[in-house]
């Protein structure tokens, strides 16, 4: 196929989405029906046209054909079919398309599923949505056009960068794009609720899935991403406090605020003017994650090609809507009034303080990764921002909020009894303290504040776990009641326990890694032997291997426990032969919860070779926690309640019951 | 653009270097000090200072020369008996701040260690003044006599 059509469809989507952006707003102002339903249609032909083009990319990518830049610069015909697949998004033209196929699915699904949502509302927030869609389309035309031609085309391609050539690519990206870009609709919600000036429980109501969705895709996100960076990178490290990695946690801190707020006006009407504002912040440091990684500002893997045209352009688009957003806000904020009345020991006033702490957390992970950019073009000096200064303040900050999490769901509306929730986790607390000193009594100490920490991680488990129990009155119901009446909880219920046990798991995952984990760096010769985590590990020697697009020395270990083999493991140096770059591929072997990382240094003159075995205790809850999150926010999603329209609870063992007697 | 150029000369300057380190792997076995004690404070120092031509690595972490070189002359400064301080002071003189991962408070640097106390202070305060103003609410205003006697006939009174 001619990737000229992909670039015409694009030109297309671009024409679409102005139209887009104005008539559907002129009809929702003048009343004027056909062309309200206009935004509806043209959606999901926006949808339809971007798809193409990005059909059309892949295409040649799969194809290899030569001629299109982007595939001679990012592809090669000898890589793996996936990587020629994920090579499409493996690159910053391609990703930015990405992005915007993304950007105009979630208008399609609004488009879809907002059938019930009142006309202006929809019309409004679909105009919205095609108001980035055109920033971005306009983007990619004048400054990352990704089917450029090259004459005459190169025979070969130069290669995917080998420490993209991962699994990881074909799913990191489109997960966090899912997540990081669905908060756009969000952020249309509530510039479309600020137009029209009306903004009540029902808003709250419709908006909160699609927080749901997005913050579960970005929570699946985060963690794929610092999986692959864990086990790739080849130091067994999983969070860097990169600024990259940043800018996708930032839009997962305030998201998760948003998530928070959104459910106080959902149910009390309170909180209006906070969450409007939450829901702008949260897409605006999607914008500028987008910025920071694309503009070249920053340095790392993420950042495919520098091109300064394209960070000021994305600058402007920066400015442009979270200026423009703010600027709305602040000229029809005090005209919301304000709702429901609560106590500050209460519910709401839980979530208040949930809110509080993760919006200072956002705004410290911001200005931690900023400031030397600021410092620098300010006075030009240049100072660092690294991970001693995030763990300090970040770690500080989440203590009380890890703390209070478990008090939260136990606290009624309106006016809550700290007492009587005091009284139903003092069982979790003491259970949790006492998990804690077994575990570091097991696992032979570390310093006493892990023991603290564990204690969190466990508590935030078994208070998840006291929610349920107490909302379903076991111990207080006969057996079968209490069955029935935890059954019959709303599913948001089971997805609140899970995603505060998931954090809890995670919590638990990284205080035990990082106090139990042992290092041993030595120089190993065929024949040698090592110790790590009472496991030990027989070097057998390197054989060489080839690839189909590398070069690789292979290490072999031979792992046993106590005299008997339980396992063998490869460990392995690359070279790329295209770009002449080498990397690690570490040898990792799970054991439970637990995993032993194996990766290979330089060879010595003596033949002999540096190895760096890592025990990491319980590392995979690190990971574990974030599915459970997930989890916890599907289960939530598929609550009745969340799915507008959907008919209610009762009505159906009536109709059945009908049928029935028919 | 002033922050754009500066950033894309870095940029291309850390992926040459990059593409022509030889792999080597951050602390390798002929560094680590005999005395375990004095190991622990190097490792800990270590991650702490950053790899200058790297990234955003310490040179804990990573695996360029010079970073093997800065490892090399912080475990030479303790053995020599430096205290962390001292080792601190002398790779910041060498170097200058930029190599420390966790900023020193000071005048350039006061904004960014008070913001996240700052934000805490002001929203702590903002809540309580909205509690307040919100529970404290009650109008304020006493019935009009009609009011008042509409009322009471409602009541019966």
């Amino acid at each position: 196929m001619s990737v000229e059509l992909g670039h015409y469809a694009l030109v297309l989507a671009l024409a679409t989405a102005i139209v887009l952006s104005i008539l559907p707003i002129w009809g929702a102002w003048r009343g004027d029906r056909p062309l309200m339903e206009l935004a509806t249609s043209g959606s999901l032909a926006l949808f339809g046209l971007v798809a193409f083009a990005f059909a059309v990319l892949t295409q040649a990518h799969l194809a290899s054909d030569f001629s299109v830049k982007n595939v001679w610069e990012n592809s090669h015909s000898l890589v793996p079919f996936i990587f020629k697949f994920s090579g499409v998004w493996g690159n910053h033209e391609g990703s930015m398309l990405l992005w915007l196929l993304i950007l105009v699915f979630f208008s399609a699904l609004v488009a879809i599923f907002g059938r019930n949502l009142p006309d202006t509302l929809r019309a409004n927030v679909l105009a919205v949505q095609a108001w980035v869609a055109t920033a971005f389309t306009l983007f990619i035309l004048l400054t990352s056009n990704p089917f450029a031609r090259l004459n005459p085309a190169p025979p070969e391609g130069q290669d995917l960068n080998p420490v993209l050539q991962d699994v990881g690519l074909a799913i990191h990206p489109p997960l966090l794009y899912l997540g990081y870009v669905g908060f756009s609709v969000c952020f249309s919600f509530a510039i479309a609720a600020l137009m029209e000036g009306r903004i009540d429980a029902a808003w709250a109501r419709w908006v909160r899935p699609w927080t749901l969705a997005a913050w579960t895709f970005l929570t699946a996100g985060i963690a794929m991403g610092s999986y692959w960076a864990y086990y790739e990178l080849g130091w067994g490290g999983w969070w860097f406090w990169d600024p990259v990695e940043n800018a996708s946690f930032m839009p997962w801190l305030a998201g998760t605020a948003l998530l928070h707020s959104a459910i106080v006006m959902e149910k009390r009407e309170a909180l209006k003017i906070w969450t409007i504002l939450l829901a702008i912040l949260t897409f605006s440091l999607s914008l500028l994650g987008t910025f920071l990684v694309r503009s070249g500002v920053l340095t790392s893997v993420h950042a495919f090609a520098t091109d300064p045209s394209r960070g000021i352009f994305i600058l402007c688009i920066l400015v442009l809507f979270i200026g423009g957003a703010l600027a709305l806000f602040a000229f029809r904020a005090p005209q919301l009034n304000s709702g429901g009345l609560f106590a500050p020991i209460s519910r709401e006033g839980a979530l208040v303080l949930n809110n509080l702490i993760l919006t200072v957390s956002t705004a410290t992970v911001l200005i931690g990764t900023l400031y030397p950019l600021l410092l620098e073009s300010l006075t030009g000096e240049k100072i660092s921002v690294g991970p001693p200064f995030f763990n300090m303040t970040f770690g500080l900050l989440m203590i009380p909020l890890l703390l209070a999490v478990p008090f939260g769901p136990l606290l009624a509306w309106k006016r809550g009894d700290l007492l009587g929730a005091l009284q139903r986790l003092y069982v979790a607390a003491g259970l949790a303290f006492f998990v804690a000193l077994v575990f570091y009594y097991v696992e032979n100490g570390g310093p006493v504040m892990a023991v603290l920490g564990l204690a969190a991680g466990l508590f935030l488990v078994f208070g998840a776990v006291s929610d349920l129990w107490f909302r379903a009155g076991i111990g207080k119901q006969a057996m079968g009641v209490a069955w029935r009446r935890l059954v019959g909880l709303p599913r948001s219920a089971f997805g609140t326990a899970l995603a505060h046990m998931g954090l809890g798991i995670t919590v638990l995952g990284i205080v035990a890694v990082t106090t139990f984990e042992t290092e041993h760096v030595v120089e190993m010769k065929p024949g040698m032997t090592a110790e790590a985590g009472g496991y030990t590990l027989a070097f057998d020697g390197m054989r060489s291997a080839v690839g189909p697009n590398y070069t690789e020395d292979r290490g072999h270990f031979t792992v046993s426990r106590g005299g008997a083999t339980v396992a063998d493991v490869w460990s392995s140096k690359r070279l790329y032969t295209a770009r002449r770059m080498p990397t690690t591929e570490a040898g990792i072997l799970t054991f439970g919860l637990s995993q032993l990382y194996v990766s290979l240094g330089d060879p010595m003159a003596d033949g002999g070779i540096v190895v760096r075995i890592w025990w990491k205790p319980y590392i995979l809850c690190i990971w574990g926690g974030a599915l459970v999150m997930m989890f916890g926010g599907f289960v939530s999603l598929s609550d009745r309640r969340l799915r507008v329209g959907a008919p209610s609870r009762r009505a159906k063992p009536v109709k059945a019951a009908l049928e029935a007697g028919e | 653009m002033r922050i754009v150029l500066p950033a894309l000369r870095r940029t291309l300057l850390a992926v040459l270097l990059f593409l022509s380190a030889v792999p080597a792997f951050a602390v390798n076995p002929d560094e680590i000090l005999a005395d375990p004690a004095l190991e622990l404070r190097a490792r800990n120092l270590s991650a702490q200072l950053r790899c200058m031509v790297c990234q955003n690595q310490s040179i804990d972490d990573s695996n360029a020369e010079l970073a093997r070189d800065l490892r090399l002359l912080v475990r030479q400064r303790i053995r020599d008996g430096d205290s962390d301080e001292q080792v601190i002071d002398y790779v910041v003189s060498r170097y200058g701040e930029f190599v420390l991962l966790k900023p020193r408070f000071s005048a350039k640097t006061y904004i960014l260690w008070a913001t996240p106390l700052i934000l805490l202070a002001l929203g702590a305060t903002a809540m309580v003044v909205y509690a307040r103003g919100r529970t404290a609410k009650p109008t304020g205003r006493k019935l009009s006599a009609e009011e008042q006697a509409a009322l009471d006939r409602l009541l019966g009174k």
